[in-house]
This record gives C-alpha cells, structure tokens and sequence, in this order.
C-alpha cells in the first residue's frame, strides 16, 4: 500500500490551494462555515499529505489511519483536502450544500462513504474515535485514530466523558486536535464559556500533550508524527493555537466569520489577497 | 378488580433481562466479532453474563452513556457488532443525540439494550423507569425496536439483533416474566405472534402486557367474548399485515403497554390501522404521568395495567364496532 508523503516544502502552495478553494466553494454555496475551516487548513495538510497512513486510490483499506472530523461545519476544510488528495473529483467542490451532492452541509457519510464518521451535532467525535481505537488495540493492528474538535466543542460534556476515558485506558492509539482559535459562533471563548486551560485540563485526563502553532506546517507535522508514533503511552492532544478566519484579512479574528458566507465581491476581494499569497 | 378465570394461569419464568444476558453469552461463543458495553449497571442488565466469559471483549466504560454509545458506534464502523447496554431510561433519554447521530442517521450496525423499563421496576421508583424509550427509539430513522414478552422470546430476539444489519433496540424488564413461549418457538423481527383467532375483538400488547392479555382472553371467553392475542414483540417495523388483519376480522382493536400512551405502541397500531382497515380502539397504558415507589404487582395494578383493566378496555371498545351490531351476550 502507498501513503502519499509530500516533502514539507511541498505543504505550503497545498494549503494556499485549500484555502482559495475554500473561499470559492463556500461563495458557491452562498452559506457555510469559512472562518473554522480556514483555521484547520494547516493541520489537515499536514495529516493528509505527510502524516497519515492512508493510500487515497483505496479508501476502504482495513489498516489505513482513521480521521474524525468532530467540528462538522468545518467540513469545507475536509473536502478541499480530500480532493487535493485526489479521493474526491475537484469538480464536486462547487456542489457544496447543493441537493443530491455528496459534499453535504455538514460531513454525510451515507452520501460520501469515504468519510469515517458522520458529524455535526458538536461532542461526538472523540467517542467514536475511541471506539475505533479500541477496535485496532482488539484486533492488535496498528493504525492511527486521529480526531478534530473545535475549542468552543469542547465546552460540550461528553468530551470530558470521552478523555477521562481514553486517558483512563491509556489510548495512545488515539490523537485529538484541538482546533483552538478562540472563537465560537456567538463570539470569543473568553465571553462566553472559556475552556482555559486547555493543555491542563487534557494533561490532568491522563493525556500526552503538545502545543503548536497550528498554521506552521513544521510544528504540525512534528507534533503529529509524534502522536502518531504513540510513544507515551498516553493518547496525545495536539493544542493547536490557530487565527480563525486565517489567510484572508477581513476575517481573521472576527466572529462573524463563523458561519457566513462570503458575497460575490468579498470573494473576489478574498481571492485576491490568497492568490498573491499564493504566487 | 380480579381475574376469576383459571384457563391461563401465569407461571413466572426468567426476567427479559437474564434472556439478554444469557443470549448474549451465546453470541460470544459463536462470533468473535461481538462486543459488550455497559455503563456501570452490568449486574443489573446481566451483561456481566457475557463479561465473565470474554472479559477481553467487554468494555465497562463507566457512568458516561453518551461516551458508551459513541464508543459502540465506533467500533461498529471499525467492524465488530457491539451491543450496550444500560437501564432504558439512562441509554435512552442521556445518549440519544448520541443514538440519532452516530448510530442512527449513519446506519450504523450497532445494537442496544435498555433494561429496568416500565413501571414494574418497583420500590426503585420513576427516576429509574422508562416510560418514553418506546417513543424514543421509535423516533429513530431506520432503527429496529423490540420489546420481548418473555424469557424465550427474549433470548431468540436478541439472536436475531445479531443477524440484523443496522441499528437494533431492545428493551427489557427486571420483573420475572410469565412463560408464553417455549425454546422451540422461533421469532422473526416484524412478525407478531398471535394467540388464539377470536374475532370479537384484538388485544395486541407487548412486553410483560403480552401475559396480562392471555389473562384478559381467558377471562373475555368466559364471558362469551371471543378475543385473539397479538404478541407484537416488534414495534418497529410494525408487522402491518397483522394489524390490518386484526382490525378486518374483529372490527375492534385493544392495545396494551407498560408505556406512556404517548408515542408506544398504542399509537403505532393505530397509525397502521387507520391506514389499513380503521376500526375502534381502546388504549391500556400509563397516563400522562410518572408512577412511584412501591411492589411491581401494586404499581401495575394502580396504574391500570393488569388483566381487569384489559378486559374492561375490551367491553367498552365492542360498543363502539361498527357494521352488524354486536350484541352482547345475555
């Protein structure tokens, strides 16, 4: 089996495509969640195109690494990187939200089976992530469960259900990333319930932790790969400190961004900021 | 109010509970892939039947039930066919985003066991009593929900769950149950069992309600009422056929529940018969309320879910038949 490895050099003109591709597919779609995509788009590279055991040409392989995208409504981040990853035609992008697409609102795995999980309704992932990592400590295989949750997520009580058991039976096997930007959809984490600290409250859970900044590709390729290898003993949780909104000025750090999609001009204004990046 | 007749005597068998733990048991022997979760209450739903025998596919995952029905849903997406357990009211009312999300609206082949439901729980009190999973479960896109009568009905039906592809509940009870079938009956998921063709009038119950009908038919016939039992164990799919074939040969429809009348079977019969073959019906169930403390046999008895309660549901439904007139028996 292959596991595409992109050299490191290679993850940044990926992100700068993901995140143009983004922008254009949540303006298609005229709604949807551009600031909490924009965020993850450095971690998912670094999962996809460098971390993860996965082979994109056979997508049901028994021992390919497992990856829980808890945030649902994150999920444009997901379906652009899974069609840089070639699982997806490029071409279904622009069907985001549209009716009888496969790329539904929030992540659908009845209409795309390629995904691990159905999500949406915020606490969930981490539970069935630990399902699948009891799976493989079962079946005495080696595959990796990685998991993704919001940092406003985590104000939800069955993720604390969810790591005092993991940490409890030692899952290492299993890895959260903390999508940590700050935010949720009514504002910042700091005016509505802050989960400060957060590496604290995993590290009393029993949990392996380690703090990034989540948009430089080498940090999260490094904390990744060390999670992944599962050497503590412990399950891991990458605390990955992020700008909600990232790559596009007017909405990095504004809570507006949350759910709303970008008009026709603000996309071209977008475009034009992440493709000179881009160049 | 007291039953006179001796034509169908109750003998007390094993609770629905101890047929889910045995089966399971059973499971374990044959097919490496099943596993067992339970959230602190495995003595009680007797999953530690199972527990004891394959500790190394059991997993005790504490008072958390949405963490345990994430975690089943997780390991039937990863291939193995888990069933959790808990008492009905905890799985149900505190892991049902849970079910609906991980479990029901990806279709994943994950099975689940509420035990302690009903009333007949006793001294323990409505804290513990499910009176809603039936509603619950039923709001569940695609879920199978089962409700047994009996040990043995028990047993075969959590056999079938296992051979059932997609999200299955089950719902058991602690109070031994009377014996209505033998090891040798065989069950299907969506299949009533019926007892007797009387065709006055059809009493279909469920769960612990199935004996109290027998009750209730021997009764009826000594009063000259001729009545047919239907043992509908599966509430969903409803086994339409039976109920529309009950309501054209009776003309009169009786159901019986240890469950809220609200959204139980009750109103699934008569969504089936009012879309088949509408006729009058009679509802035995709990009220619009929440029992108390006290003996199995005195709650089912206060809270009119006995034999008596079934017969007078009976005699004041056959009134109400319509086409040739029914004439009461002198």
């Amino acid at each position: 089996m292959s596991t595409p490895v992109e050299p490191i050099t290679d993850l940044k003109p990926i992100a700068k495509r993901i995140r143009i591709d983004i922008v254009k597919m949540i303006g298609a779609a005229g709604s949807g969640h551009p600031g909490g995509s924009l965020s993850a788009v450095e971690l998912l590279v670094a999962l996809y195109f460098h971390v993860l055991r996965h082979d994109p040409s056979n997508p049901s392989w028994p021992d390919r690494d497992r990856f829980i995208l808890s945030k649902g409504h994150g999920c444009p981040v997901l379906y652009a990187t899974l069609a840089e990853a070639g699982y997806i035609d490029r071409a279904l992008l622009a069907t985001l939200r549209k009716l009888g697409s496969p790329l539904q609102g929030h992540p659908d795995k009845r209409m795309l089976p390629i995904l691990e999980a159905s999500t949406g309704s915020l606490g969930q992932g981490i539970s069935l992530g630990i399902g699948m990592a009891l799976a493989a400590r079962m079946d005495q295989r080696d595959w990796h469960t990685f998991v993704m949750v919001g940092d406003g997520e985590i104000q939800e009580g069955q993720i604390w259900e969810a790591a005092m058991y993991a940490g409890f039976h030692r899952l290492s096997n299993l890895t959260v990333i903390v999508d940590y930007n700050q935010q949720q959809l009514d504002g910042f984490l700091k005016d509505i319930l802050d989960p400060a600290p957060v590496a604290e409250k995993f590290r009393a859970f029993n949990w392996n932790v380690i703090e990034i900044d989540g948009h430089d590709v080498e940090q999260c390729v490094d904390a990744l790969q060390k999670a992944r290898a599962g050497l503590t003993s412990r399950p891991t949780a990458v605390i990955a400190h992020t700008i909600k909104g990232k790559g596009v000025s007017f909405m990095e750090n504004n809570p507006e961004w949350h759910g709303v999609a970008p008009k026709k001009e603000q996309v071209e204004a977008a475009l034009k900021e992440l493709e000179v990046d881009a160049q | 109010m007291k039953t006179t007749s001796t034509k169908f005597e109750l003998k007390m068998g094993a609770a629905t509970r101890e047929a889910y733990g045995q089966a399971l048991a059973e499971l374990g022997r044959v097919n490496p892939n099943v596993v067992v979760l339970d959230a602190d209450l495995a003595k009680s739903t007797y999953s530690v039947k199972f527990a004891k025998e394959f500790p190394d596919r059991f997993f005790t995952i504490g008072i958390a039930e949405a963490n345990m029905v994430g975690i089943a849903g997780g390991l039937a997406l990863s291939g193995k066919i888990p069933f959790a357990s808990s008492f009905a009211v905890f799985l149900l009312d505190k892991g049902y985003d849970q079910l609906r999300m991980s479990v029901a609206y990806p279709q994943v082949n994950a099975k689940f066991c509420g035990s302690h439901s009903g009333i007949s729980i006793g001294e323990d009190g409505p804290s513990q009593m499910s009176v809603e999973d039936i509603a619950l479960a039923c709001g569940l896109a695609g879920f199978v929900v089962l409700v047994p009568s009996d040990e043995f009905c028990g047993r075969a039906l959590v056999h079938r769950m296992a051979e059932w592809s997609g999200p299955c509940y089950i719902r058991t009870g602690r109070m031994k149950a009377p014996v209505i079938y033998t090891a040798d009956d065989q069950f299907e998921i969506g299949k009533a069992k019926q007892h007797g063709d009387g065709t006055d009038v059809a009493i279909i119950a469920c769960g612990l309600e199935v004996g109290y009908a027998l009750q209730a038919q021997a009764q009826l016939e000594d009063e000259g009422i001729s009545a047919r039992v239907l043992d509908m164990h599966t509430i969903k799919p409803l086994d339409d056929a039976a109920v529309a074939r009950a309501a054209r040969e009776c003309g009169a429809i009786v159901t019986a529940e240890e469950h809220l009348l609200d959204g139980g079977l009750g109103a699934q019969v008569a969504r089936s018969a009012a879309a088949s073959h509408p006729v009058p019906m009679e509802f035995v169930g709990i009220q619009n309320t929440y029992a108390e403390s006290g003996m199995p046999d005195q709650l089912m008895e206060k809270y009119g879910l006995t034999a008596p309660y079934i017969v007078t549901a009976a005699k004041r439904v056959l009134p109400r038949k319509t086409g040739p007139k029914y004439i009461a028996p002198a």
